[in-house]
């Protein structure tokens, strides 16, 4: 798989707007930024109301991502770029719901939004209208979805990578500082963690770093490539950006997502819980 | 407000708000955080008291500004770029 399988930069899409067989779609963290404006054709999956269980903390079933993307107009053969704000954050967790549930050709917008936007590209209001379609998906590939028995286990044992910011990491804040301090329980981290946040994936702009500065980030901060890796953030969305740096971009093949992340962990009663650096 | 410790401000050219981005980062360079600014050129974070960097990115454009923030204090920066 080449890099160009999963990622595609502005040109590409700029050039397959008016393609009906390459669905553009954004997802982001601030859900009202697509009704301000948005890339031409790109219709918007919301990645709360869309994709988590209204009741239960889990992500929608097999039939609900199949309602979804049948409802947005989304087929089979389509290839889908998923883009969004934050870095695509958001966008990179909606990535990997699509391959749970095994769409076929899927790629991120390199850059989403911001980059987008910083190169003064054109941004729409309108709403595109896409015929409904009837989307048959896979069973869910549970091998890139980590539990949190599996994260207990792996203490000591597997990689474990902490993409969170080193003041979350070691337990100094409960979220993101742009976002209010609430969450979990306890502040801390996993034992055995490596603190690796999601940020030195990326440049400034928003576009990944190259395969080569990627994987001497991983090897320079002591994880070994040749180990099954779990990753884990807050609420699992920045942990599915670095998981489609391990598992799409670097090709590492038991590369786990743990949605259930800090927000569950840092709950759960009884179980370790280390604190600093 | 007493416990958090709010850095804000706005990023203006010729007094017009601007829409872009501004990145917070530690005081080793490290990213910690990054908001859209608002329609009113606004943007807010909720930080630790320390020594911070703000980055804003507009289109052709990225603007450094150094503040120390304190706790339970409002700081304010304003960009103009």
């Amino acid at each position: 798989m080449s890099r160009s399988d999963v990622l595609v930069d502005a040109d590409w899409v700029q050039a397959r707007l008016d393609d009906p067989k390459v669905v553009i779609v954004e997802v982001d963290e601030d859900t009202s930024a697509y009704d301000k404006n948005h890339i031409r054709n790109a219709v918007r999956i919301d990645w709360k109301s869309d994709l988590q269980d209204p009741v239960r903390r889990d992500f929608i079933d097999q039939a609900g991502f199949e309602a979804l993307l049948s409802a947005k107009g989304i087929a089979n053969d389509d290839t889908v770029v998923l883009y969004g704000g934050n870095n695509n954050w958001f966008a990179s967790y909606a990535y990997w719901y699509f391959k749970l549930y095994g769409h076929g050709d899927v790629r991120l917008l390199d850059g989403g939004r911001k980059k987008w936007e910083l190169d003064s590209r054109d941004l729409v209001a309108e709403v595109p209208q896409r015929a409904a379609t009837e989307y048959t998906a896979q069973a869910v590939d549970s091998s890139i979805r980590a539990f949190r028995d599996d994260v207990i286990a792996a203490i000591g044992t597997l990689n474990l990578v902490d993409v969170r910011s080193p003041d979350e990491f070691s337990g100094k804040l409960l979220a993101p500082a742009h976002l209010p301090q609430e969450q979990s329980q306890r502040p801390g981290h996993v034992p055995s963690a490596r603190n690796i946040p999601w940020a030195k994936n990326a440049n400034d702009d928003g576009t990944f770093k190259s395969d080569d500065e990627l994987k001497a980030l991983y090897e320079a901060e002591g994880i070994d490539l040749a180990k099954d890796t779990i990753a884990y953030c807050r609420i699992g969305e920045r942990s599915a950006l670095t998981w489609f740096v391990l598992h799409e971009l670097l090709g590492q093949e038991n590369v786990k997502n743990y949605d259930g992340s800090w927000t569950e962990y840092g709950s759960l009663v009884g179980v370790p819980i280390e604190l600093g650096n | 407000m007493a416990n958090e410790t709010i850095i804000q401000g706005s990023v203006t050219r010729d007094g017009e708000p601007v829409n872009g981005y501004v990145r917070l980062l530690d005081e080793g360079g490290e990213f910690t955080a990054e908001v859209p600014t608002s329609a009113t050129g606004q943007f807010r974070f909720f930080a630790r008291p320390g020594k911070w960097t703000l980055r804003a990115l507009i289109p052709g454009q990225t603007v450094d500004r150094q503040v120390v923030a304190s706790q339970g204090n409002l700081t304010e920066v304003a960009i103009a770029v």
